[in-house]
C-alpha cells in the first residue's frame, strides 16, 4: 500500500510538472495565433474506425487526410489522390497518390498505407461494407498506385471514398493493420494538423499544431475538398459542457469559435458586433422518428404511415429550433432537402397531419389501445423536446403512450435491444442525422432496410434494398434519377422512419476570425485570426 | 496514538471492500451500455455486440468482478473504456484543480465564517447577529450555479476583471491561478461560509454561557482574549468537524461549480464517466473519494486531541 501511495504521489507530481513544462514551452506569439474552439463533445476515442462519434470524425479531419473529398456540389474530388483511371468495363479503379505526401513522422505516404487503411475501413463502415461486398481485391501496384478490383459494377466507389461522415482516413500501414475491433492509439496521420498528445487533457482540452510539412492541393478550398491551408499555428479544443459558460466565454473573447451555440441564442448573438454567426452546413440536420419494425403495431407499414400522418413538422421545429430562419416548414425528403437527391416525391399525403386517416390506419394495422413505449432522453434538450411534441400528437389522436424517461446513454443501449417493448425493448425513439452522407441512399444509415442487419429499429424491406443497389450500380446522374424517385415513392409507402423536420446548426465566431469554410462540419484549415 | 492510527487505517480495508462491491454491482445492474456509446449513433446492433465482446462486457458479472478486484489488489485501477488510459493517471490529472478549489474555498469560508459566527454569538439578538444570520440563510439558499452565473455576469462580462472559465496551474502561472480560481471559490465558498458561520455561532453561544467564561470575564480578561482563547478554542471541536467533512464533501461534490466555471476537476471527470458508463473510471473515482473520506475523518479525530486535552486515544 505504501508503495502504491508513493507511486501515486510521484505520478501526480510528474503529471503536474509535465503539464507546466508543456505550457511554458508555448511562446506568446503562438498563443496569440491559437484558434480556441469550444467543441460539442468530449474527445475520448481517437480511432475513426472504432467509433462513428461525430467528435472523433472532426478530430480525424484535422490530423488525417482522405483519398477523395466532396466539394460543395457533393461531387467526389481527388484529395490525396492525384487522379484515377477506370477500366472500360467499370470494374477496375486504379488510383495514384499525389507526390510529396508525408506522415507526421516524416515517412512518405505509400500505396501500401492507403490499401491497409481502406481494408480496415471496409471492415467496419456501413458504406465500406457495401463496397467490400462488391470488391474482389484492393492491391498495391507500386509505391504510389493501387487498384480496387470490383466483382460487379458499382458506381459508388468514389462517392464512398469521399463521403463526409466516417470516410476512409489514411493511416500508416503499421497502424492500419490493427484489427478493426481494436482501437488504434497511434495518431500519426498526414493531415494539415498534428495531434499534440502531451497536451491532451481528456474532458477538458485537445491541442493540435500546424503540420509544417503538409502539402496542400493548389485548388482553393471547397467544402471538404481543395487546398487545406493551416493558417493558425495551433487549434485548441475546449470542452465546456455548460452552454451558458461557453457563450459567456465567447462574449468575453476567451474563445474564438463556438461549434454548436444553442439555437435559442442565435438571434441575440447576431446582435453582438463582436460575434458572427456562420452557416457552415448547407444541408443541415434532419430529425427522424424511428419506429421499431420488429413488433406490432409498427411491424405493419400502415401503422408507420399512421405515425407519419400525425406529424406536423413545423410543430417540432418551433419547439426544437425556435428561430424560423433556421428551419424549413416541411421537408418531405429522406435524402436531405437541398441536396441533389432531395426529391420529395411520395411525401404529398403527409405534408399536413391527418388525424382521422391516422386513426383508421392504426385500426387497420390491428392496434387496439395497447401501450406504445416511447423512449424519452431527458438529458438531450432537442431530442427531449421533439419526443414531447410527438407524444402530445399521439395522445391527441387517442393513442395509449407509455413515455419512458432516461438519459441518452441508457437510451442508446435500450434501443439496441431486440426485446419485446414491454420487456426491455421499445416502440419508438427519436434521433437526428444529416449532411451529404444522409443524402446518398446507400450511406443513409437509418434508410438501410436490411432487416436484421439494419440499425436499431430494424427497418425491413427487400424491395428498397434492391432499388438502392440498382441506384448504386449506376454512376450517371440521369440514369440514377428515375431510380431515385422510385426509391422515394417506395420509402413513403414502407416508411423506414418518419422525418420530423430539417434545420441548420450554425457556428458562432469572434469577428476577427475569417475564412470559416462551409464544409458541412467544422474544419479548421483556411481559418485565420486578424 | 500510533496503535490507534494503525487500527483505524486497518479498519478502512473492509470499508473499502464493501464500497468496491456496492459500486461494482450498482454500476453493472443499472441500465446503460458503454459499447453502444462507443459505437456511436449510426452503429448497428452487431457492431455494438462486437465492441461489447472486445471490452469483455459480455463475460459473467462474477468473472468481471474478480478480474477488477485482482487489478485493485495490485494497485491497478484499470483502464478507461473510452480513452484507453490508466484510470489512476486520469484521476491524478484532475486532482490539482479540485484540491485547489476545495482548499481555496475552505480558506475563504473559514476566514469569513469564523469571525462572523463569533461576532454573531457575541452580539446575539442584536441587529448585527440578525443581519449575519439573514445573510447566511440567503447564501445557503441560493443555488451555487446562480451565484456562479451572477459572478460571471458581473466580474467577467460587465467589469471584464476576471476570466469566465478554465483553470491554470499554480506552478505554471500563480497570478493566472488566482484569477481563475477566484470566482469559483467565491461561488462555492458562500455556501460553506453560511454553514460554518451558523455552526460557529451556535457552538459559541453554548460556550459563552459556561461558568469558565464568566470566571474569565470576572478575572478582568480583555473581551477578545475571552472570545478567542477561551470560548472559540473550546467551541472548536464541532467547527473542525464541519470543516473536515466540508473539505471531503468538496473533493467529491463540486460538480456544479466545476461545470459552471469549466474547471477540469474530479467532479467533471465523475459526471462525464457516469454519463458514458465508463465503469473503470467511476469505480476508481468513487474508491478514491471513499478513501479521502476515511482519511479526513481520521484526521478530524486526531485533531480533537490537540484541541481538547481531555480526549486521548
Amino acid at each position: 500500500m505504501k508503495t502504491f501511495f508513493k507511486k501515486a504521489v510521484v505520478l501526480a507530481s510528474l503529471t503536474m510538472a509535465l503539464s507546466s513544462m508543456a505550457e511554458a514551452q508555448v511562446p506568446a506569439a503562438t498563443r496569440a495565433n491559437t484558434l480556441k474552439v469550444v467543441v460539442h463533445a468530449n474527445l475520448q476515442i481517437l480511432d475513426p474506425v472504432w467509433t462513428t462519434a461525430f467528435i472523433t470524425g472532426r478530430h480525424s479531419y484535422l490530423i488525417y487526410d482522405t483519398l477523395y473529398a466532396a466539394n460543395s456540389r457533393f461531387e467526389p474530388k481527388p484529395q490525396m489522390a492525384e487522379g484515377h483511371e477506370i477500366s472500360a468495363d467499370g470494374l477496375v479503379y486504379r488510383i495514384r497518390l499525389r507526390e510529396g505526401l508525408r506522415f507526421h513522422d516524416g515517412t512518405p505516404v505509400r500505396a501500401q498505407d492507403a490499401v491497409a487503411s481502406l481494408r480496415r475501413w471496409m471492415a467496419r463502415d456501413v458504406m465500406g461494407q457495401q463496397m467490400a461486398a462488391v470488391t474482389a481485391s484492393v492491391e498495391t501496384v507500386d509505391d504510389r498506385s493501387f487498384e480496387i478490383r470490383l466483382k460487379e459494377r458499382w458506381g459508388m466507389v468514389l462517392d464512398a471514398l469521399a463521403k463526409p461522415s466516417n470516410p476512409a482516413f489514411i493511416m500508416p500501414e503499421r497502424v492500419a493493420q490493427t484489427p478493426p475491433t481494436t482501437q488504434v492509439t497511434d495518431t500519426t496521420g498526414s493531415g494539415p494538423f498534428i495531434f499534440v498528445r502531451e497536451e491532451w487533457r481528456p474532458g477538458n482540452r485537445v491541442m493540435y499544431r500546424r503540420n509544417p510539412d503538409y502539402v496542400p492541393r493548389q485548388e482553393p478550398a471547397d467544402y471538404l475538398s481543395g487546398g487545406k491551408r493551416a493558417l493558425v499555428e495551433r487549434v485548441e479544443w475546449l470542452y465546456i459542457p455548460d452552454q451558458n459558460t461557453a457563450l459567456a466565454a465567447l462574449n468575453s473573447g476567451e474563445i474564438d469559435y463556438f461549434e454548436a451555440p444553442p439555437l435559442d441564442f442565435i438571434a441575440s448573438l447576431q446582435r453582438n458586433r463582436n460575434i458572427r454567426i456562420v452557416d457552415i452546413d448547407a444541408l443541415g440536420t434532419a430529425g427522424l422518428i424511428r419506429p421499431n419494425h420488429l413488433y406490432p403495431p409498427f411491424n405493419d407499414a400502415r401503422a408507420r404511415q399512421a405515425l407519419a400522418h400525425l406529424v406536423r413538422q413545423e410543430d417540432f421545429m418551433r419547439v426544437v429550433v425556435g428561430n424560423p430562419a433556421l428551419y424549413s416548414k416541411f421537408c418531405g425528403s429522406f435524402f436531405m432537402c437541398g441536396s441533389g437527391n432531395g426529391t420529395e416525391v411520395g411525401s404529398e399525403p403527409f405534408r399536413e397531419p391527418n388525424v382521422e386517416r391516422a386513426r383508421q390506419l392504426f385500426r387497420e394495422a390491428g392496434y387496439n389501445g395497447e401501450p406504445i413505449v416511447v423512449l424519452q432522453p431527458t438529458d438531450r434538450p432537442q431530442y427531449n423536446a421533439a419526443t414531447m411534441v410527438l407524444v402530445q400528437a399521439m395522445r391527441r389522436a387517442g393513442l395509449n403512450v407509455d413515455v419512458q424517461a432516461m438519459d441518452w446513454s441508457t437510451l442508446l443501449s435500450r434501443r439496441a435491444s431486440r426485446n419485446n417493448p414491454y420487456q426491455g425493448g421499445y416502440h419508438i425513439f427519436l434521433t437526428t442525422h444529416g449532411g451529404p452522407t444522409t443524402a446518398l441512399p446507400p450511406s443513409n444509415t437509418w434508410f438501410n432496410t436490411r432487416c436484421d442487419r439494419a440499425n436499431p429499429g430494424w427497418a425491413c424491406d427487400e424491395k428498397l434494398v434492391e432499388l438502392v443497389a440498382d441506384w448504386s450500380r449506376e454512376s450517371d446522374a440521369a440514369t440514377r434519377r428515375p431510380i431515385l424517385e422510385t426509391i422515394h415513392r417506395r420509402a413513403w409507402e414502407v416508411i423506414p422512419y418518419v422525418p420530423y423536420g430539417q434545420y441548420t446548426q450554425p457556428v458562432a465566431v469572434r469577428a476577427n476570425v475569417h475564412g470559416v469554410l462551409a464544409a458541412g462540419i467544422p474544419v479548421y484549415w483556411n481559418i485565420e485570426k486578424r | 496514538m500510533g496503535n490507534y492510527v494503525a487500527r483505524r487505517i486497518f479498519a478502512t480495508i473492509p470499508v473499502m471492500g464493501v464500497v468496491a462491491i456496492i459500486v461494482f454491482l450498482m454500476l453493472r445492474l443499472s441500465p446503460g451500455d458503454p459499447a453502444a456509446i462507443i459505437a456511436g449513433d449510426h452503429a448497428t446492433s452487431d457492431e455494438i455486440a462486437e465492441i461489447r465482446e472486445h471490452l469483455g462486457l459480455d463475460r459473467p458479472l462474477l468473472e468481471q468482478f474478480i478480474r477488477w478486484l485482482g487489478q485493485l489488489v495490485s494497485g491497478d485501477f484499470g483502464v478507461s473504456i473510452y480513452m484507453e488510459q490508466p484510470v489512476l493517471g486520469l484521476i491524478l490529472e484532475r486532482v490539482e484543480p479540485t484540491l485547489a478549489l476545495a482548499i481555496s474555498t475552505m480558506i475563504f469560508a473559514i476566514a469569513l465564517a469564523v469571525p462572523l459566527g463569533v461576532i454573531a454569538a457575541w452580539r446575539a439578538g442584536s441587529w448585527v447577529d440578525q443581519t449575519i444570520m439573514a445573510l447566511s440563510v440567503l447564501a445557503f439558499s441560493v443555488p451555487v450555479f446562480l451565484i456562479g452565473y451572477g459572478l460571471v455576469m458581473g466580474f467577467s462580462l460587465a467589469l471584464e476583471l476576471l476570466p469566465v472559465q478554465g483553470f491554470v496551474s499554480i506552478s505554471e502561472d500563480p497570478i493566472g491561478f488566482l484569477q481563475h480560481i477566484l470566482l469559483p471559490t467565491v461561488a462555492l465558498g458562500l455556501v460553506y461560509t453560511a454553514l460554518l458561520a451558523r455552526i460557529t455561532r451556535a457552538t459559541m453561544l453554548e460556550t459563552l454561557n459556561e461558568d469558565y467564561i464568566r470566571t474569565a470575564r470576572a478575572k478582568g480578561l480583555a473581551e477578545p482574549r475571552v472570545l478567542i482563547l477561551h470560548a472559540l478554542k473550546n467551541a472548536s471541536v464541532p467547527i473542525v468537524t464541519t470543516i473536515g467533512t466540508g473539505l471531503a464533501l468538496l473533493i467529491g461534490g463540486v460538480v456544479v461549480t466545476e461545470s459552471v466555471f469549466a474547471v477540469p476537476g474530479i467532479g467533471r471527470l465523475t459526471i462525464d464517466a457516469v454519463l458514458q458508463r465508463d465503469y473503470p473510471v467511476i469505480q476508481g473515482v468513487i474508491l478514491v473519494i471513499a478513501g479521502v473520506y476515511v482519511l479526513v475523518n481520521l484526521a478530524i479525530d486526531l485533531t480533537y486531541s490537540l484541541l481538547d486535552p481531555r480526549i486521548r486515544y
